[in-house]
Parts: structure tokens; sequence; C-alpha cells
């Protein structure tokens, strides 16, 4: 296991290999295990292996103990949720760590949740009246317009038909006869006429209205009105939308009956007189006793919110120390009881060079806790693989933060995340040429990094703390793009002779500014870059797509290159020599003599200035390789040449697909046959080995499926060479479809609004230019760019050598993240 | 009989059944059971369940916990995903969701009707009530006192209205009538129910119908073995059974003229899916028989989630979340009340 990283003549290289892991076994008395668990989570070094797996959460040892939390857990919550609701803040957490005893905690919480219960329920109670009280008031000025203004009505009605009355008595009372007997009626029967009056919650009037209708065959009569305002409800204590009634009925069933619809309909009922005396007594009644109830509530609350901010002041503190104690719990639930009872066995992984710390933290834990017997502490052997734990700074993180989301590396296997960060934001910048655009990434990356401290500690949206969190991919990206934006000489799709003036010029007048016709060369070539001639001129795009797109293929077979030898790396780490031989060795030969020989012609051709037809010399190296190449010839013997390369290719195939099965069976029969009769001791020195070999143990050995498996491995390699090499063209596609955005974007925007010689079209352009600047080119195509970069890297790059069905190291610590508990 | 459903079930149904399939994976399994069989008192059951998707409805709990409070908030968490899949649904789908509550609301209209006989409060009835089936003014039920007043005032704006033609009398309400009153109403809500699936047809349909039968058989069973020694004429009995199901129409006649547990076991029997059902029990026995007939129930809705787009999965779903609550339920109280050695007896494990 204690392989030697990175070779005797290179400084150690920490990301390009897990850290060598141990499991380790620590043997706690119990009287300080609490406290060594405390520790170690400071430290936060250690993974714990869950001992008890079989036993259900509160058969564990600390089961009470976590359902202690648990509550005070609860209690806290319902405080945070007071304050929020009467908006006192928690205050910072100013000291780093003050010793504070859960005891006291929890009896704190106790006594703090009754009091705040008690100030609450109180406080309910005044509110309750004083709602019931407002809503009587309303009742009694409602209730009282509509008994005013049908008084009114009445009054003018009855003058009317007396009137009426006295001017045609006579024949009124042949016509309508019922009239006259009504009006006596009415009279008499006034005085039985019960009613009732209050509030019922406006959704529900509707139906309340005609239930009652209903139930009492139709003799009633009902009045509401609308209140404006909505009114807080006594019982419920929020606010709802009222209707004010009035129901007039008569006899006592009916009472009754509406008593109890109005029960059922949660109608609050308020007594009322119809004098109007009364009336004008009661309203300054209820209005003074609402004005005393005010004020009591007002010193209510004003005691509460005291009370709250004490709360507020020790908040943070609180919650910080119970779910650390929680934590603490339910990790000392993953260790096992001794037999003996007195102490805790735990097991965990943890990195070699914690070792020292871990046994430091124990000491002091044991010093500290008074304990008599110090802890033990035992490195086991294990054939179990361990998970994979890279020490990544916070430049490094995201990067590996994109490896691992494709998957987390077998332990010890080759990270691509060390050639990640350089080779992720190169391609990205291929892509994404235009030293403009990238000025603005980098400013606006600028900003996230010296921000960084006084962002890092503030919640930030999802988008901006995706955005956070790579910042630093950013920053590489910004500057790796500004430096290919100076090789294709692009800035806002404008180039600039920067580095000395373009090396063509015009023999005479007769040359155009379309056309490279007529240029004779008059100075040096182009120091660094592209000729800033070339552009705008008709040949551009065909001089561009030839030289991107061979630029892409040899990246791309770079790139597939350094996976294979990563693979051949790997290979030599775990003493494979199956997978040199059989697997890196032929599948090198494939690539290269393939895509290999491609890129030695394509920079021949670069050097040369040769007319030969490249894809012609390629197909016809399959179709009829004896056939001479005629004036396709680059170098002399080149048919030979290809004739050995076609042969070394087809000859890998099988290299690649038949041995590797065939040796995999022979080594598993022999080590079968050594184990059964080798001595004991020797047994656990092999298990040892196979561990670190990193072959499949006591696994079955499938003959079958290793070799199936042996052959889709081979046939994604071939085709993949093929497939994977095409990949490698949306380089020049995605750079190709980024200038000519942003030349559009500059020639049809910004020079159009310019050739109408007007301020205001000018302006309207300008703006136009800035937002399809920003919102297409640095928002979306830097995203559409980092996604087929991303791909490049995970599929392209990465099938070569890397495994990933690693798990990664989750040490237990107390670095809490914010909405870990919601 | 199948039509096309793959091709157009997921342009409204899709997302609601892959929410439906994602909640049927939040079921407590026989492991979860297993465990909570073993806890000590209430609030190892909180603690037990706030790893499953009860948590966050439990975790504000005060201790010392009630089983009433266990209850109440697991059927609060079921109400809120049935209302969240309710919200979703288009037609013909959320009619088929309200089905599923109506039977819910016969269970509250009879409840409510009841405790009014016997002078009970209206707010501590209301309380009782399923919470899926409540309607805005189920709490005016208490002011009826005869069906006919009953259904005027307050039935008629329900979904339940037409279920009630057929119960139409002026007699005042006492328990045999109200008994009587359920039994109808479930009987025309079940028929309903079983024409509004054969409308929708395709699987639907199908499955549904397998359900629905065995729901009518399962009533039929019941109110024969409640009705015997009552006062109930065979002609009355007879009139409450639904017209469906595998008992109908010959399982109908022979369940009417029973006059013990032993005569229905006799008629059941030769009907094959029952018979395994029956031969479970000993003779004279009915104790089982609800247990017996849940555990079928369950084995049939599990089944339900084997097929694809059709909409009986809802159905199943929502069967099986109150059975899974009624097991709840019958743990916790006999955790609260230690009678750990009954606990066995009444849980049914599902999946």
């Amino acid at each position: 296991m204690g392989e030697s990283r990175g070779g005797g003549c290179c400084p150690p290289m920490d990301l390009m290999r897990s850290e060598t892991m141990q499991l380790v076994q620590l043997i706690v008395p119990m009287e300080s295990a609490h406290l060594t668990v405390s520790y170690l989570g400071d430290l936060g070094l250690v993974q714990f292996k869950d001992l008890n797996s079989e036993k259900s959460p509160f058969q564990r040892t600390y089961a009470a103990q976590i359902k202690r939390c648990g509550e005070m857990a609860r209690k806290i919550r319902f405080f945070k949720d007071q304050m929020s609701k009467a908006e006192v803040l928690p205050k910072e957490l100013l000291e780093k760590e003050s010793d504070i005893d859960l005891d006291d905690v929890e009896v704190k919480l106790g006594e703090l949740e009754a009091e705040l219960v008690e100030i609450n329920a109180n406080n309910d109670k005044l509110q309750r009246s004083y709602n019931e009280l407002m809503e009587y008031k309303l009742v009694l000025q409602k209730a009282g317009e509509f008994f005013s203004s049908a008084h009114r009505s009445a009054t003018a009605q009855q003058r009317e038909i007396e009137s009426e009355d006295s001017q045609q008595a006579g024949d009124d009372l042949l016509e309508s006869p019922l009239l006259q007997e009504e009006k006596s009626v009415d009279s008499s029967k006034q005085v039985k006429l019960g009613f009732l009056t209050g509030l019922v919650p406006r959704e529900k009037s509707m139906v309340f209205e005609r239930i009652l209708f209903r139930a009492t065959r139709g003799n009633i009569f009902i009045r509401q009105t609308v209140i404006e305002e909505p009114v807080i409800d006594p019982s419920s204590g929020e606010k709802a939308e009222k209707n004010v009634f009035i129901v007039f009925y008569s006899g006592e069933r009916a009472k009754s009956k509406i008593l109890k619809i109005c029960e059922a309909f949660g109608a609050n009922r308020y007594p009322f007189s119809e004098d109007l005396g009364k009336q004008a007594q009661m309203i300054t009644e209820v209005s003074g006793r609402l004005s005393e109830l005010k004020t009591t509530i007002d010193a209510g609350l004003g005691h509460r919110n005291v009370l709250l901010q004490t709360i507020g002041d020790k908040f943070e503190l609180w919650n910080l120390k119970v779910r650390k104690e929680k934590a603490i719990y339910h990790t000392l639930n993953m260790l096992s009881l001794d037999v003996t009872k007195k102490c805790l066995v735990a097991e965990g992984w943890s990195p070699v060079f914690a070792s020292n710390e871990i046994q430091d933290a124990l000491q002091r834990a044991a010093v500290d806790s008074n304990s008599q017997v110090g802890s033990i502490f035992q490195v086991l052997r294990t054939k179990e693989s361990p998970p994979t734990y890279f020490r990544t700074n916070k430049f490094t993180s995201a990067i590996q933060e994109i490896v691992d989301a494709y998957g987390v590396a077998k332990y010890q296997e080759a990270n691509p995340g060390v050639f990640t960060i350089v080779t992720f934001p190169f391609l990205f910048a291929v892509m994404f040429g235009d030293w403009g655009h990238g000025i603005c990434i980098l400013l606006a990356t600028m900003y996230l990094i010296l921000r960084e401290k006084k962002l890092a500690s503030q919640k930030l949206g999802d988008i901006m703390e995706m955005a956070f969190g790579g910042r630093y991919v950013i920053l590489m990206m910004s500057l790796f793009s500004i430096y290919t934006g100076l090789i294709y000489n692009e800035f806002f799709s404008i180039p600039y002779p920067l580095f000395a003036p373009s090396a063509y010029d015009c023999r005479d007048a007769s040359c155009s500014e379309a056309t490279t016709i007529g240029l004779i060369k008059v100075r040096d070539t182009y120091p660094f870059g592209l000729d800033p001639v070339w552009h705008g001129t008709r040949s551009e795009l065909p001089f561009l797509n030839s030289l991107k797109m061979k630029m892409s293929i040899l990246l791309g077979v770079s790139q597939m290159n350094l996976g294979i030898i990563m693979s051949y790396f790997n290979a030599r780490f775990f003493k494979s020599s199956v997978n040199i031989w059989f697997q890196f060795i032929p599948q090198m030969i494939f690539l290269n003599s393939l895509f290999g020989y491609l890129s030695v012609l394509i920079i021949i051709k670069w050097c040369t200035g040769s007319q030969a037809d490249l894809y012609h010399v390629m197909i016809y190296m399959f179709l009829s390789p004896t056939d001479e190449l005629g004036e396709n010839q680059l170098f002399p013997h080149q048919k030979t040449v290809q004739l050995v390369l076609l042969f070394l290719a087809l000859v890998s195939v099988p290299c690649m697909l038949l041995p590797k099965p065939f040796i995999l069976k022979k080594q598993h029969e022999a080590r079968h046959q050594g184990q059964s009769y080798a001595p004991l001791d020797e047994t656990d020195e092999s298990l040892h080995v196979e561990t670190t070999g990193g072959s499949h143990g006591h696994e079955e050995f499938e003959f079958s499926e290793i070799f199936v498996h042996q052959l889709i491995h081979t046939i994604e390699f071939v085709l993949g060479a093929v497939s994977n090499t095409a990949s490698y063209l949306r380089l020049w596609a995605l750079s190709l479809a980024h200038s000519e955005l942003s030349s559009v974007f500059y020639e049809k925007v910004l020079l159009l609004a310019w050739g109408y010689n007007n301020v205001f079209i000018l302006i309207i352009g300008i703006l136009v230019f800035i937002f399809a600047t920003v919102g297409v080119l640095l928002v979306m195509e830097t995203l559409s760019a980092f996604l087929h970069a991303l791909r490049l890297h995970w599929v392209e790059f990465q099938n070569k050598f890397y495994e990933g069905d690693g798990y990664k190291f989750a040490p237990f610590t107390f670095i809490f993240t914010a909405n870990e508990d919601e | 009989m199948y039509g096309f459903e793959a091709l157009t079930f997921n342009i409204h149904g899709g997302y609601l059944e892959a929410i439906v399939r994602g909640h049927r994976a939040g079921l407590l399994t026989t492991a979860d059971y297993n465990n909570l069989c073993q806890c000590e008192n209430l609030d190892d059951i909180k603690m037990h369940l706030s790893a499953t998707k009860y948590g966050s409805y439990l975790q504000n709990e005060p201790s010392p916990l009630h089983t009433t409070t266990i209850v109440e908030k697991c059927t609060l968490k079921l109400v809120d995903d049935y209302k969240h899949m309710l919200c979703q649904a288009t037609e013909p789908m959320s009619t088929f969701l309200e089905y599923i509550r109506y039977g819910h609301m016969i269970d509250n209209v009879v409840l409510i009707v009841t405790g009014t006989l016997h002078e009970r409060d209206v707010q501590e009835l209301l309380e009782k009530c399923h919470p899926l089936g409540m309607f805005d003014s189920i709490a005016t039920l208490a002011v009826a006192q005869n069906m006919r007043e009953l259904y005027r005032l307050v039935l008629v704006d329900t979904p339940l209205a037409p279920y009630f033609s057929e119960c139409l009398t002026s007699e005042d309400l006492d328990d045999m009538n109200i008994e009587i009153m359920r039994n109808t109403l479930y009987k025309a809500y079940l028929e309903d129910f079983y024409k509004f699936c054969q409308k929708i047809g395709g699987a639907t349909s199908e499955i549904m119908s397998d359900l629905l039968a065995f729901e009518a058989d399962r009533r039929a069973v019941n109110i024969t073995i409640n009705s015997i020694g009552t006062e109930l004429t065979r002609e009355d009995r007879k009139k409450l059974y639904s017209n469906f199901g595998l008992l109908y129409p010959y399982g109908h006649e022979e369940l009417a003229i029973c006059e013990d547990i032993d005569q229905v076991r006799g008629v059941m029997e030769k009907y094959p899916p029952y018979q395994a059902i029956f031969s479970k029990m000993s003779y004279g026995e009915s104790q089982m028989l609800d247990k017996a007939f849940y555990e079928e129930e369950v084995r049939r809705l599990c089944l339900a989630f084997e097929q694809q787009f059709h909409y009986a999965v809802f159905f199943a779903y929502m069967r099986l979340r109150e059975q899974e609550i009624r097991n709840l339920m019958w743990i916790s109280e006999c955790v609260a009340q230690n009678q750990k050695s009954r606990i066995h007896d009444s849980v049914v494990y599902m999946f």
C-alpha cells in the first residue's frame, strides 16, 4: 500500500492519486468516548463505519440522547419560528467556541419554552377578546346603518302610502285588497319577529344564505353587508374576509335551526339592540374596552419581544451546540459496544498522514476527560476498497468536482483532474477564442474572487452559487480565451495589428478589400497568431476552417494519446503487466498508426506547403493501399509506410481482444490452486496483495463474462478511435460559430446603426449590441462551450483510462452546511 | 378492449403517474413494520417515522405524543399528497380522483348524523371526520331531522346527491335507518364508480372492475354477517347488495337467506377467489375475516401497480396509504397500551 507516488525524480503530486487510506480501529473507554468523538469531529479526518447497521435507530446505545437532542432541536425550531414572526434577528455567533453544558442548555431551553408558551397563551387570549370586540364593533356599525336606512325608507314609504291612500281610498280598496290586508297584518306581527346579527366568512356567505333559506322554507329575511378590510377571526387568529349579516325570523323552531346553522358555519353571533340610543351607548362602551385591551396587548407584546431578544442573543450558540451534540451521538451510535460494556469500538477510514493527529486527539480526549485508561489506536488490514480522498484547495476543488460529477476515482487510480486543470480551460478557450469576451469574463470572475470572503459567508441564489463555486475554473477559462483570442486575433470579432503591422500589402490600387488577390508580402510573417489582413476577405473562411479543423484533430489526437498513456501509468501502479502488453501497447499502436499518422501528415503539409489532399490519402489508405499516391505524395516511401501502419493497426485489434481473457483465466486458476495448497500464514499475505493488485479476489471467475466484456471494450475502442477523433471537430465548429455570431452582431447591429448618422438609432444599436453580446455570447456561448469541453473530457478523454467506480471519503466533521437541517 | 393508451396517456397522466409511483416507493415496507413493532414507546415510533415521508409532519410535535396525533399527522400527509395530485389532474382523471373521496364523504355524513342523534357536540364530531371526506356544509348535517331534510338541506349540493334517490323517506332517523342509508349510499356509489370506470375503458376499467367487484363482494358479506339476527328482512338485505361483482346475481340470492356465519361461508366457498380467504378461518369464527379481507385487498391493490397507463394506481395508492395509516394506528395503540403481543394481529404488510 505504501507506494511512493510520483517517482524518485519528481516532487510528489498529491492530486494524481488518492491519499493512502487505512482502516483504523479505535477502542475508547466509555467515559471518554463523547469527548473523543468531539475532538475527532473537530479534526475531521475519520470516516466512521456503521458497525450497528443491523440495529434499528432506537435500539442503539445512545438513542435516548438523540431523542433528547431532537426534542431540543424542536424547541430551537419553535424559537426560530417565533423570532421570525416577531422579526427578531438572532445575533451572529461571535465567540468561536464557548464551553456550555448540554444539560444546562436543556434546562434553559425548557424554561424559556414554557415561559414563551405561557406568554403566547395569554396574548392569544387577549388578542381573541380584542378581535371579538373588533367584530362586535363592526356588527354594531354595519347593522346600525342597515337599521337606520331601513327606518328611513320605511317611514318614507309609509308616508307615501298614506298620502296615496287618502287620495284614492275608494278604488284602491277594490283593486288591491291584499295590500291593505298585509299592511294591517304587518303592524301586528312586527313585534314577534326576532333577529340575529353576526359575521360570516365571505366565501361561505352564499351557501349560508341558501341553507338558511332551505332550512326555514324561505321564512326568513336576510341582509348581508360586505366589510371592506379583512377581519381577524377570533378563533383562528388569521385574517379573513367576512360579511356582516342580519337575519329576521319568526318562531322558536326557526331560531334554534338558525342557531345550529350559524354554529356549523363558524358564524360568530353578537347581541344587538334595535334602540338607537342603546346602540350608540354600546359602541362607545366597546371602543373604550378596545383601547384598554390594546394597551394590555402592547405591554404583553413588549414583554414577549424582550424575552425573544434574550433568546436571540444565545440562539446561534445553542443551535450549534445542539446540532453538534446530535452529530456526536449519531456517530457514537455507529460504534459497537464491547462485551464488557466498558469501552466502545470504532472502525473507520482515515488517511495515513493523519495517524499522528488522530492519536494526539485521542490522548487529549483521554486527559481532558480524566479517564484512567487511554484509547487504543490500531491499523486493521482489510480487503475492502478504501474511499478515495484528494486533498484539494479552493483552486483545485472545483476542477475535482467536475471530474467527480462523472464518477469518483477508484481508490488510487490516476486522477484525470490533474490534467483537467489545464486542458479543460484550454479546450474551452479553443471554442471561445475572443480576447474581448475573455476580458469581460475575466472582470466578472475577478469580482467574485476579490469579494470571495464576503460572498462565501452569505447565501447566494442557485445560479450565482454555481458561478461562485466555479470561480477559479472561470478565471482559468477567461485567461485561456484571452490567449486563444490573441491567436485568432479577434476582439469582439475585430482584428487588431497588435504585434506588428500586417505582412501583406497591396501591389497596386486594383486590389479591393474583399479579396486577397493582388496582395504581396512586404514584411516578415506576422509574429503571433493570425494576420489581421485575412479578416473580411473572401478566402477568410476557407483558410480559418482548414486551420481550425486540422488544429482540432491535432489537439484531439494528443489528448487521446495522453489518456492512453494514463492507462499505462495505472497499469504500472497496479502492477498489471497484462494491461500494459495487451491493452496499452495495442491501443497506442492502433490509434497512432491511423490518426497519429494523420497528424503527422498535417504537420508535414503545414511545413512543406504541399497541395496534397489528405482526405484522399486517408481514405485510399484503406480502400486501395497498394495504389500509387501520385500527386498526393508528401514524403518518399509513403506507400510502404502506409502499408506497414495499416498492417500494424490490423494486427493490434486481435491483440487487444484475445490474449487478455485467456491470461486472466490462467492467472485465476494458478492463484486458486496456489491458495488451496499454501500454508496458512501466507494466505493473509496473498489476500493483502490481492487488494492492492486490484484483481477480483474470491469473486467467481466467469470466463464468458470476461470475454464478452473484453469484446465490448475492444469494439468500443476501435470504433471510438474514429468517432472520438471526429468528435474533437466540435472544437472547430463551436469556434467558427462563435466568431461568426460575434461578427454578425458587430456588423449587422453596431456598424448598421453607425451608418444612419443618427444619435437615437446609434444608442439603440449600442444597447442591442451590448445585450446581444452579454446574453448570447457571454452567457449562452460560454455555457455551450463549457458543456462541450465537459463532454470532451468525460467521454473522449476519460474513457481511455478512467474507471471512476470508487466512493468519496466523507469524514465526520463539524463543518455544517447552513441548510443541513432544513 | 385495449385502446392505444400508451400512445396518449402520458400527455395528461404521465406526470401524475410518475408522482404516484414515486409515492409508492415511500410506502412503509415489511422491514419498517418489523422495526416499528419493536418500539418501546410512542417516541420511538416518532423517531423511526422521522426517517420516512412522515418525518417533516411529526418533527415539530412535542412529546409526549398521543396515538391520535400520529394518526392525525399521517392522515394530513395523505390529504396533502391527494390534494397535490388532484390540483394537477385534468379530466377525466380529476373526476376519478374525486370518486375516491366519496366513500369517505358517505362515512362522514353517517358519522355526523349518528353523532347528532346521540347528542354529541358537533365540533367534536367534525374532528373525528376523515379529512378526505369533508365538504363545505358538512356541519349543517346536524340540523336535519329526517332523511328528506338531510337531502334537501345539505346533500343536494354535494356529489352524493344522486345516490340519495333510493333512500328518500320521511322517517325519522334512527340507528337502523342510518345503517341502511349508509349501505344504500355505498351501493349507489360503488355502482356509479363502476360505471364511470367502464366509461373510461382500457386498462383502467379492467383493473378497477376487479378492485371494485372485490369491494362490492366484501360489503355484501359484511352486510350479511352484520344483519344476521336483526329485523332486516331478506328482501331488504338483498336490496343493499351492489348489482355487480363476482357474487352477482346468484351469490346474492344465496347470501340473502343466510342465517348464520357458517352458511355465509358455505356460499362464499363456491367462489374460488374467496375460498382461500375462508379456508384460513376455523368454523364459526368471524373475527379474523376483516384482516383476511384486508390482506386480499392489499394483494390486489399491489397488483394494480404492475400495469402502466391506467388510473387504478391512484385508487390503489390511496387505499394502500389508508391501510398504512390503519397499521400505524394499530401499532401505536398496541405500543401505547403495552399490548405488544397483539401487535401482529391486525397489521397488514404490503410489498
